[in-house]
């Protein structure tokens, strides 16, 4: 069931709102990174990128989990909503993995010596990423609105099914990528030199933060995008009747 | 007439049409020995040895002549609306997907029969203490190749640029399965204990079920009209 044109606008204005309250949020969070977080022992000042390329990393693997949530609800319902919200969550979350697959470069050129030295989960992230941009591709070859809503779904499912490998895979391989600094346990006092430490509360704020703002920022961009989707849907209902 | 049954009636009516025409068969064989040129003649010669490469041009070899081969599974029904007959038929679109599949799998491991042997010749691999090992990953690989695809090609036949969308849609999911396997490979190749392969062949083995159940419960809502 499409909204009324007054309910669409209405959900467009409050999605620009969200989306201008992340904007600002997020703008905080690095004035806060750069200017009053100090640098970190062994990376400097090439760390603080860790405060959009792990936030953003974060935004990405909501974004595509909710398509694939969606994408089931979508099978079972039928509801024509549940296919526009997606495609809005596909499209905002290959925006955030565009930032994740260019800061992720940028920093490893920086630590590893490489632009790209073929990480399980930089390179699992490209697939995922690849495979959502399949998933635009398949969106736009079919003209039929349920097949393509049904399609979309089945390929969100399954791309979905792909996150888990993501994280698997980092604790599967000899992975160069650093481990989760959240929930990490602390190391043993004087034992394993590899052991990495967790992060300082200091430097960890700051991301905490970050993640906060770029969920709203998420939220600011999926409401936008959904309410123009339906607003298109509303138009192709009305052309079509 | 139970699911199991109708999936193996499907099954034998997909081989006998290709045993009829046996084109899809020929040209992805060819389309593997192709493959193995390009790779011999790209290489520097004296850079890398021909045995070095040999897992890798093995299983970009296999994963590219799988999506050759799985781009005709569902064209043969697109053409006289024949799709539309087996969703008249009255059996489940479960046994549909594991018909194709089966068919895929089949058609796929026959092609691998062919091409693994002149893989062989062409990269000097001495297969005799290790073609088991090989085969079987073979197998496992293929599983994990061709069960998300026969899901996206019935997919990706219902669209204007089918031979397109299908690469593009399967080689994501192609690409673990196939790293898993090339790993697996070169271990096995390099006389490595079990140990150290049983663990590629585990993952191996979870994708395939993950994989493989999950497009079988997706399928009926792609045949859904």
């Amino acid at each position: 069931m499409i909204p009324e044109p007054a309910a669409i606008d209405r959900i467009i204005r409050r999605g620009r709102a969200t989306m201008l309250a992340g904007l600002v949020a997020v703008a905080g969070i690095y004035v806060l990174a750069l200017r009053f977080t100090p640098a970190e022992q062994h990376q400097g000042l090439a760390f603080k990128i860790l405060y959009v390329h792990a936030p953003a990393a974060w935004a990405m693997e909501m974004a595509f989990v909710l398509v694939g949530v969606t994408g089931v609800l979508y099978l079972w319902l039928g509801d024509a909503r549940l296919d526009v919200f997606a495609e809005a969550s596909a499209t905002v979350g290959m925006v955030f993995g565009s930032v994740l697959l260019t800061t992720g470069p940028i920093w490893g050129r920086t630590i590893w010596g490489a632009w790209w030295a073929w990480d399980p989960r930089l390179t699992f992230t490209l697939l995922l990423y690849l495979m959502f941009a399949g998933y635009f591709a398949l969106r736009s070859a079919l003209r039929d609105p349920v097949e393509r809503a049904r399609f979309g779904a089945v390929i969100g499912i399954m791309g979905t099914i792909l996150v888990p490998f993501i994280h698997l895979t980092v604790y599967l391989f000899n992975s160069q990528h650093p481990l989760p600094v959240l929930g990490r346990p602390p190391c043993p006092p004087g034992g394993n030199p590899n052991c990495q430490p967790s992060l300082p509360w200091v430097l960890l704020k700051p991301l905490l933060l970050s993640f906060g703002a770029f969920t709203l920022l998420y939220v600011g961009f999926v409401t936008t995008r959904y309410g123009i989707g339906l607003r298109r849907v509303a138009r192709e209902a009305a052309d079509a009747g | 007439m139970t699911t199991g049954r109708a999936a193996l009636v499907i099954a034998a009516k997909d081989l006998r049409i290709e045993w009829r025409h046996r084109t899809r068969f020929a040209t992805s064989v060819i389309f593997a020995i192709l493959v193995l040129l390009v790779f011999v003649f790209a290489r520097e010669q004296g850079g890398v040895s021909l045995t070095v490469l040999a897992p890798t041009v093995l299983w970009v070899m296999l994963a590219l002549a799988t999506i050759v081969t799985l781009n005709r599974a569902f064209l043969l029904e697109r053409e006289n609306h024949a799709l539309d007959g087996i969703l008249l038929a009255p059996v489940s679109p479960t046994a549909i997907f594991l018909g194709k599949w089966l068919a895929n799998i089949s058609l796929v491991m026959v092609v691998e029969a062919a091409a693994i042997p002149l893989w062989v010749i062409f990269f000097n691999v001495d297969p005799r203490p290790r073609l088991f090992g090989v085969g079987a990953v073979a197998v496992l690989a293929s599983a994990g190749f061709t069960g998300p695809g026969t899901l996206f090609a019935a997919m990706a036949v219902r669209t204007r640029f089918a031979e397109l969308l299908l690469p593009v849609l399967l080689l994501p999911f192609v690409i673990p399965p196939l790293f898993f396997a090339s790993q697996a490979t070169v271990r096995i190749l390099g006389d490595a204990p079990w140990g150290d392969i049983e663990g590629w062949l585990r993952l191996l083995a979870l994708y395939d079920i993950a994989f493989l159940t999950l497009a079988a419960m997706l399928f009926p809502s792609v045949m859904d009209q």
